[in-house]
């Protein structure tokens, strides 16, 4: 595609040509409007002229007869800018008048006719062009007859003004509106260009290209500030996807190739039932795990991809607190843990009620894992406390522990997916726990944040009361 | 077929068949696409004593199902000719209402909810433990005679009273906690059928995530200490590999 025809086919363009057309269309029709107007105007204001005179010279006539007609019309033919004026016998012999080189025959019927003339004093100058007039021929009582008229020329003269105006300013119209279009045209396809230009290079992989915004705050301009924004969510995306891909390579090849191992090593060396037996469950076992780590990454996916947000409804967040304690609380108080709920008055909240419980749950069965792995240094049972209460527009969602806590330097990289700190390499688990809360936290509009408890962990998810706020519908 | 002879007619997963005394044959339309997936389901349902068909796809499994002469339909969710929920919303239309599972490798809350709207009474993601699933079907299968509208449950000498919500062994009355008494509810309305810990977080605390760590075993476990101590005859068992049950052993 050529630069010229591709200038032609862009909206931009086309929409320069429709607006030309229209006006160019309206103008002519206004002017050629005008223009007949104007010449019915003076046509009919001739026509006045000349009856209104013919009525005064026929009243002369009557009162003078040929002889005071003669005179009057010698007088205003003479006049400068007069009328024409002729009157004849009946055999057509001209009696008065300054109008000469009439058609044959003109005379011979009343009425309006337009017809070619010349002037008396022209004629004796030389070779003058012939004018047109239109002139009414008037049969007076006693065979003579009368003929007055008016030039037309500056009727004509006008008509062709107007004409030529016309066609001047409609040729000016389309001339400019076809600059201006063009000009237009090539500014928005120059950055409508450097848009796919972009756009070009992003594809071919290189995510971190942003469009380029001029600063006019134009419509394109929008345009290119919304795609950027898409840009950076899809570049984000692309970023938690390779993490993601990344670690499950590194997290679930170790016990994908714990499983194999074993499994080879009792088709190697299984002596009998018994050992095929445990290594078969062993394999199941395994397997388990690995499928709760694919699940953990799914609903973590889905949270993140915000498709979890059907199911949200109103609920109390207290009551989520006392149930979630009251399913660990067993399991706590098996590792000599002391778990308590502090949550007593309602905190109504809307959101996914799984999502959040699961959240809430995942908090505790972390804290319940590293509380208890804490010497007993000072003597004091180790705790693990939940509250639910309200803050401002936020309702917070706690579970503070006395274990071993986080330092500050890995608080930030522990919410990560696969993330485990080192103490916990021991423990079992996917190392999604705190990710997952994570997600469900970020999916309702809130926040998971870790912080110190003096001494141990004290894991906060923020949720706004409201649920979500929804971006764009 | 070779690929099922490591099994040697044990079950798949060590649970053993004499566990389950009350073990009624049921017979079962396994609707699978996948001939491997269905070949195993019928296999080892056999071997665990019920009669199993097989279905490959949604229209045979239709035309199969309205023969009515099933207890139990295992529907996978995505079938060729027939989707699962389209199958059992027409069997239901029919005025069909055996019970059905729904298989599917979809495994979030939502389309749980999908599935069971769609008239499935229970759903199943995939990939699932035989154990998990023999022990959901038997449950299914089971309501039908309509076993959970009775108000005093008896098993053994322990007696749950649903409207004053007291339990006695023997002479001795027991104080449960709420929870503990929907737990121990909930295992008596299917006593003599194993019972899975998902089974248990669904229809004891209402959720359908994975816990981690092995919570329920630990409430079972203070149940337990309430119920079976001091009795020389235990009536709440743990089924290896499988979940648990509460029987009356002496029978």
């Amino acid at each position: 595609m050529t630069a010229l025809g591709k200038l032609f086919r862009t909206t931009t363009f086309k929409l320069t040509l429709v607006y030309l057309t229209v006006f160019a269309l309206f103008a002519a029709f206004l002017l050629g409007y005008f223009a007949l107007n104007t010449r019915r105007l003076i046509t009919e204001q001739i026509t006045d002229t000349v009856n209104a005179e013919i009525t005064g010279l026929s009243e002369q006539y009557r009162l003078g007869g040929i002889r005071r007609l003669v005179v009057v019309v010698d007088a205003r033919a003479r006049r400068p800018g007069s009328s024409l004026y002729l009157v004849t016998t009946f055999a057509g012999e001209s009696l008065a008048g300054n109008v000469t080189s009439l058609p044959p025959g003109t005379l011979d019927n009343s009425g309006w006719t337009e017809t070619g003339y010349r002037r008396l004093d022209e004629v004796e100058a030389g070779e003058h062009p012939e004018h047109h007039a239109l002139v009414r021929v008037f049969q007076l009582p006693g065979g003579f007859r009368l003929l007055v008229g008016r030039d037309l020329d500056e009727r004509e003269r006008l008509y062709n003004i107007v004409l030529s105006a016309g066609r001047w300013s409609i040729a000016i119209v389309i001339v400019l509106g076809l600059a201006g279009g063009l000009f237009v045209t090539r500014r928005v396809l120059r950055r409508v260009d450097a848009m796919t230009e972009t756009t070009r290079t992003i594809m071919h992989g290189d995510l971190g290209g942003r469009l380029p915004v001029a600063g006019t705050g134009d419509e394109l301009d929008r345009l290119a500030e919304n795609l950027n924004l898409m840009l950076e969510r899809i570049e984000a995306l692309m970023r938690g996807l390779k993490e993601v891909s990344d670690n499950i390579a590194h997290d679930l090849k170790t016990p994908l190739t714990r499983l194999r191992n074993r499994a080879e090593q009792a088709l190697r060396s299984g002596k009998n039932e018994t050992e095929y037996r445990a290594a078969l469950e062993n394999t199941i076992e395994e397997s388990d795990g690995l499928i709760r780590t694919f699940n953990a990454l799914l609903m973590i996916a889905r949270a993140e991809s915000g498709q979890a947000r059907d199911n949200m409804s109103e609920f109390d967040a207290a009551e989520i607190a006392h149930d979630i304690g009251e399913l660990y609380e067993p399991l706590a108080e098996e590792k000599g843990i002391a778990l308590k709920v502090e949550a007593d008055t309602p905190t109504p909240l809307r959101g996914n009620r799984e999502l959040i419980s699961q959240a809430l749950a995942n908090l505790v069965d972390n804290s319940i894992k590293y509380a208890a792995s804490r010497d007993a240094m000072n003597g004091a049972p180790p705790q693990i406390v939940v509250r639910a209460l309200s803050e401002g527009d936020r309702i917070l969602l706690t579970v503070a522990d006395s274990g071993p806590g986080i330092p500050e330097s890995d608080r930030g990289r522990a919410v990560e997916r696969f993330v485990r700190l080192e103490q916990s390499r021991s423990q079992p688990g996917s190392g999604l726990g705190l990710s997952l809360a994570s997600a469900v936290a970020r999916l309702h509009g809130g926040e998971l944040t870790l912080a110190d408890n003096q001494p141990g962990l004290k894991s906060i998810i923020a949720l706004p009361r409201g649920g979500p706020v929804q971006i764009g519908g | 077929m070779a690929t099922y002879a490591n099994i040697n007619g044990q079950r798949p997963i060590g649970r053993t068949v004499e566990a389950q005394p009350d073990r009624v044959t049921m017979r079962l339309l396994v609707i699978e696409d996948d001939r491997d997936a269905a070949d195993y389901l019928v296999k080892a349902f056999r071997e665990v004593g019920h009669v199993a068909d097989a279905a490959n796809d949604g229209d045979d499994g239709l035309a199969m199902a309205l023969d009515g002469q099933y207890d139990v339909l295992i529907v996978d969710r995505m079938l060729p000719k027939r989707d699962g929920l389209a199958l059992i919303g027409a069997l239901r239309a029919k005025g069909m209402e055996t019970p059905a599972l729904i298989l599917s490798a979809l495994g979030q809350v939502d389309d749980r909810v999908k599935g069971l709207r769609a008239g499935g009474d229970d759903y199943l993601p995939k990939p699932y433990s035989f154990s998990e699933l023999l022990a959901r079907v038997e449950v299914l299968a089971r309501r039908r005679v309509g076993r959970t509208e009775e108000t005093v449950l008896r098993v053994g000498n322990l007696e749950l009273d649903r409207l004053s919500h007291q339990v006695h062994r023997g002479e001795g009355e027991i104080t449960l906690q709420p929870r503990e008494f929907r737990l121990l509810e909930y295992l008596m309305q299917h006593a003599g059928q194993v019972v899975t810990r998902t089974m248990l977080l669904e229809n004891v605390w209402d959720y359908h995530f994975d816990p981690q760590t092995n919570v329920i075993d630990v409430h079972i476990s203070r149940l337990r200490s309430k119920i079976d101590k001091g009795f020389s005859q235990p009536l709440l068992h743990t089924i290896r590999g499988a979940g648990y049950m509460i029987r009356d052993g002496a029978r």
